[in-house]
């Protein structure tokens, strides 16, 4: 049988707001020492109380707006109950059933959520003193963190991989987060199941009745690896007749299998409900409309752009990468039009000489550019000269040329540009040899 | 030495250098130790009193403005043990925090230390605020000062006996339902349950977050509006605070008073009923109207209370889980116990509609009653509790029976309207009577200016016990 997977994902990302989401501690934590970042709302002390971090917020609503998504006008968090050690509250503030933003769309993906929560704490397991401990880390506690949901919209591997390349990109250029994975920034859970390819079964439209959660997963090579094994896995199973069980799975790169970490019946039960201690939140039509107005243009009005000007695919996908990187293209595009310098031109020198590495500001690189320029090209006497010699000395091609024979002008060019040792501009001498060839 | 009822007595007696502040604190201590058997306090924090006495002092001594800058100054102070005092223990009433010396102070004790107050010691309550008699603190039960046979009300029992017994002259609380109100009323002292997010919660263990308020129990009238004065207002911690200056009212105003009937109607002794009756007379004899008025959805206050309360109860107690605080789960008392599996079953997916959203929507249909009805009145009067102070023991038993002597303090706490308890007189068997002023949202203003008029007439609140 021929299988296609269903697969939904679950994309955490932590945002890089100076402050933490509900305290003043500061929110980066990558590489800072062990519970130096606390105080007492996010280490949950008795008492402690949460102050919610504006812009955050902001910026989740800036994140579900680039996904095309509906923010809701009326919106509240929740608490979410279980017990971890790295959970001080036992609890963690997030959002139930009023999320920021719900409805989005990005390509062919429907996004069913984004909203707001607070990072756990850290377990670290290591030895101390020859004994086996868990110690926990609470700088990461109360770091602001978004999550993304989306319906089961996935049919490949390569299609997901893609969306989260892109969502990484988009989340980049609004400046919100690192999203790096593997300083966990940026992390991913995937719902997956199998069902007949849709020209085999008539039930084209159903999901299949189960499906299996893929956890912590923490860079895209690992993810293929991952859905990829889970998939063959699961097709596995289906071939044999074999029911899929509902359950949450982990992956094991050394021997490149899932395996089971939690069933159905041990699905925990949140006990979700209002916090009393942060009021709601309306946002209104005014502050939608504010925070549309500072978002940059985000990649895919970039390479629509690029594409515009003639840039090659190739060419618009190295630029499009950084948000820096675009942003130091189109400055020099714009210096450098009073040169005459083309677009491919800086494009080129930036994609294969990486030249903008050499010069931190695009003035830097647009004035190299309009020195070769000027170093490099005859001037237009020079180009006439050399030109006349030419000519005299190549009488019998210039009468091939004269009678259609086109490709000889080629060859003409070629001699005025080794009597001018390579230095004219070979747009200025052909227009220039084809109206003296024809002014005799 | 006689200790001061009010803060304007101390400040005289100050002024006039009758004594200084390390005599004071040796009177207030005085009293502590002679009073032992009531069970008040938790912590005594003699030293550190002393040595803010001393520092006190020194500002009294140097500065000609001490007392214009300091509104609190050497103002005895007992908190209840649920304010979380940096360095000093702070335990809820709770083995569970036995051993817990809080890294920061509660915005309220910052804010009258600042004041100029002198903490004396840490007072006895119910467990985590769990209880509306004061038996239920795994330190021992508090008893009532004016006869000690009898329940002081909680849960801010030894808050309400520190000041009735004048072992401090103010001592804050917290009113979840009725806890600083049912004990000021049982202890013949004022309570002030103020409007929910006028004063921060900020560093207090929370008991039910949505419903937590944090008022203070004094002598008199005017003492709880000047403590209100600086307690109330955003730090910018407790985001359910309302930005609002305290505005003290000036000059007569002529009130329309209403009763809830369903307050008085049926299921109150015949002594509580007769201060309703005497206390209306009051206000008509003074100008102003009384009228009787209809909360029927009252009647489901405390069967609401009891499920959002213990829903929020099993959240917040979540955190002491063995790993932090020093003693484990184990440690829990019955009373906390039975309300953390309450609250986690109401809580449940599957029955979270029927009750914690059905409780919820009772609460709007409650809110919206009260607020129908102070378009028609501005304050409303009532009894805080169903019967004057009973006897240790006789409700222990019967955790429903207990539950009952909430049903009055319910309304207020679910509203968030504020309300001020105020002792108006003495039963056949000297206990102290009183009642409850409820008003509009942050209107405390018309609240205490009743009250101080009241007080002005009437020498109830000056009454201490023969202890």
């Amino acid at each position: 049988m021929n299988f296609e997977p269903i697969i939904g994902l679950e994309v955490h990302i932590e945002l890089s707001t100076k402050s933490k989401m509900f305290c003043g501690c500061p929110a980066e934590h990558f590489g800072v020492s062990p519970n130096t970042q606390v105080c007492p709302v996010c280490l949950g002390l008795p008492g402690a109380l949460p102050a919610a971090n504006k812009l955050a917020i902001e910026n989740c609503i800036r994140f579900g707006l680039a996904l095309n998504c509906e923010v809701s006008e009326f919106s509240k968090f929740d608490r979410k109950h279980y017990f971890y050690p790295d959970l001080p509250k036992s609890f963690q503030i997030s959002q139930y059933d009023l999320p920021f933003c719900i409805n989005g769309k990005y390509e062919s993906i429907r996004i069913k959520r984004v909203h707001m929560e607070e990072d756990t704490g850290k377990l670290i397991h290591t030895n101390l003193n020859g004994k086996k401990v868990s110690l926990v880390d609470f700088n990461r506690s109360g770091v602001p963190l978004v999550e993304l949901v989306t319906e089961p919209d996935f049919r490949s591997v390569d299609a997901v991989v893609k969306f989260l390349k892109e969502i990484q990109l988009t989340v980049r250029y609004l400046g919100i987060s690192t999203a790096d994975m593997e300083k966990g920034s940026m992390r991913l859970e995937a719902n997956i199941s199998l069902r007949v390819k849709e020209q085999e079964s008539k039930r084209v439209n159903e999901l299949p009745d189960y499906k299996v959660e893929l956890k912590n997963i923490n860079s895209f090579r690992y993810l293929t690896k991952a859905l990829d094994a889970e998939i063959k896995r699961q097709a596995e199973l289906l071939e044999d007749g074999k029911k899929i069980k509902q359950e949450t799975r982990g992956y094991d790169e050394d021997r490149d299998r899932t395996f089971s970490q939690r069933s159905k019946e041990e699905a925990q039960d949140y006990r979700y409900f209002p916090e009393p201690d942060i009021p709601p939140i309306r946002i209104g039509e005014l502050k939608i409309k504010n925070l549309k107005f500072k978002f940059p243009e985000l990649p895919s009005q970039k390479r629509g752009k690029y594409q515009k000007l003639g840039l090659s695919a190739n060419y618009i996908e190295v630029l499009v990468q950084e948000r820096a990187r675009a942003d130091y293209f189109e400055t020099a595009l714009a210096l450098a039009k009073q040169y005459n310098i083309s677009e491919k031109e800086i494009a080129g020198v930036m994609v294969n000489q990486n030249l903008d590495g050499k010069f931190a500001e695009p003035a830097g690189l647009v004035k190299k550019l309009v020195e070769l320029q000027n170093v490099d090209y005859a001037s237009q006497a020079d180009v006439e000269e050399a030109i006349k010699k030419v000519v005299l000395d190549n009488g019998k091609a210039v009468k091939d040329y004269q009678a259609g024979k086109e490709q000889v002008l080629g060859f003409l060019i070629g001699m005025v540009q080794k009597e001018l040792k390579g230095k004219g501009k070979i747009e200025l001498i052909k227009e220039t040899l084809i109206s003296y060839i024809h002014g005799r | 030495m006689k200790t001061p009822l009010t803060i304007n007595e101390l400040y005289t007696a100050l002024k006039n250098k009758e004594y200084s502040l390390v005599e004071l604190l040796d009177a207030y201590f005085a009293r502590i130790n002679a009073n032992h058997d009531l069970n008040a306090f938790i912590t005594i924090t003699d030293d550190y009193a002393y040595q803010k006495a001393r520092e006190m002092q020194e500002v009294i001594n140097n500065n000609p403005n001490a007392f214009g800058e300091f509104p609190l100054l050497g103002v005895p102070l007992a908190m209840k043990d649920l304010y979380l005092t940096k360095g000093i223990r702070t335990t809820a009433a709770s083995r569970v925090l036995e051993n817990y010396v809080p890294a920061y102070s509660s915005t309220v004790f910052e804010r009258l230390e600042a004041a100029g107050a002198i903490l004396v010691g840490k007072t006895n309550c119910d467990a985590w605020a769990h209880g509306s008699s004061g038996e239920n603190s795994d330190f021992g039960v508090t008893r009532n000062p004016w006869n000690k046979d009898y329940v002081p009300g909680g849960s801010s029992s030894g808050s309400a006996v520190a000041v009735a017994a004048n072992m401090a002259l103010i001592s804050p609380g917290s009113d979840t339902c009725g806890s600083i109100r049912l004990p000021s009323n049982y202890c013949g002292v004022t309570g002030l349950k103020p409007t929910y997010g006028a004063v921060s919660r900020y560093g207090v263990v929370a008991m039910a977050s949505s419903l937590d308020t944090m008022g203070h129990i004094t002598h008199s009238v005017e003492d709880s509006e000047k403590v209100f004065a600086i307690t109330s207002g955003p730090e910018g911690k407790d985001s359910t605070l309302i930005d609002r200056k305290y505005q003290k009212l000036t000059g007569e105003n002529k009130y329309k008073v209403g009763i809830p009937k369903e307050f008085v109607e049926q299921g109150i002794s015949d002594e509580v009923k007769s201060s309703i009756d005497s206390f209306a007379n009051w206000l008509t004899d003074n100008g102003h109207s009384v009228v009787e008025v209809s909360l029927p959805n009252t009647k489901y206050a405390i069967s609401v209370y009891y499920i959002i309360q213990p829903a929020e109860v099993s959240s917040n107690l979540g955190r002491y889980d063995g790993i932090r605080y020093g003693n484990d789960r184990s440690t829990f008392g019955m009373e906390a116990k039975r309300r953390i599996m309450l609250g986690t079953f109401v809580l449940s997916s599957g029955y979270y509609d029927a009750y914690y959203n059905k409780a919820m929507k009772v609460r709007t249909v409650l809110i919206e009653e009260v607020n129908k009805v102070f378009e028609d009145v501005d304050v409303l009067l009532a009894p805080v509790a169903p019967t004057p102070p009973f006897k240790l023991g006789e409700k222990a038993a019967d955790p429903l029976e207990m539950y009952l002597t909430d049903i009055f303090a319910a309304t207020a706490n679910l509203t968030g309207i504020p309300s001020l308890a105020i002792p108006t007189g003495f039963t056949k068997n000297n206990l102290p009577l009183g009642i409850q002023l409820m008003g509009r949202k942050f209107e405390e203003n018309i609240l205490f200016s009743l009250g101080k008029k009241f007080q002005k007439q009437t020498d109830y609140h000056t009454k201490t016990p023969q202890s």
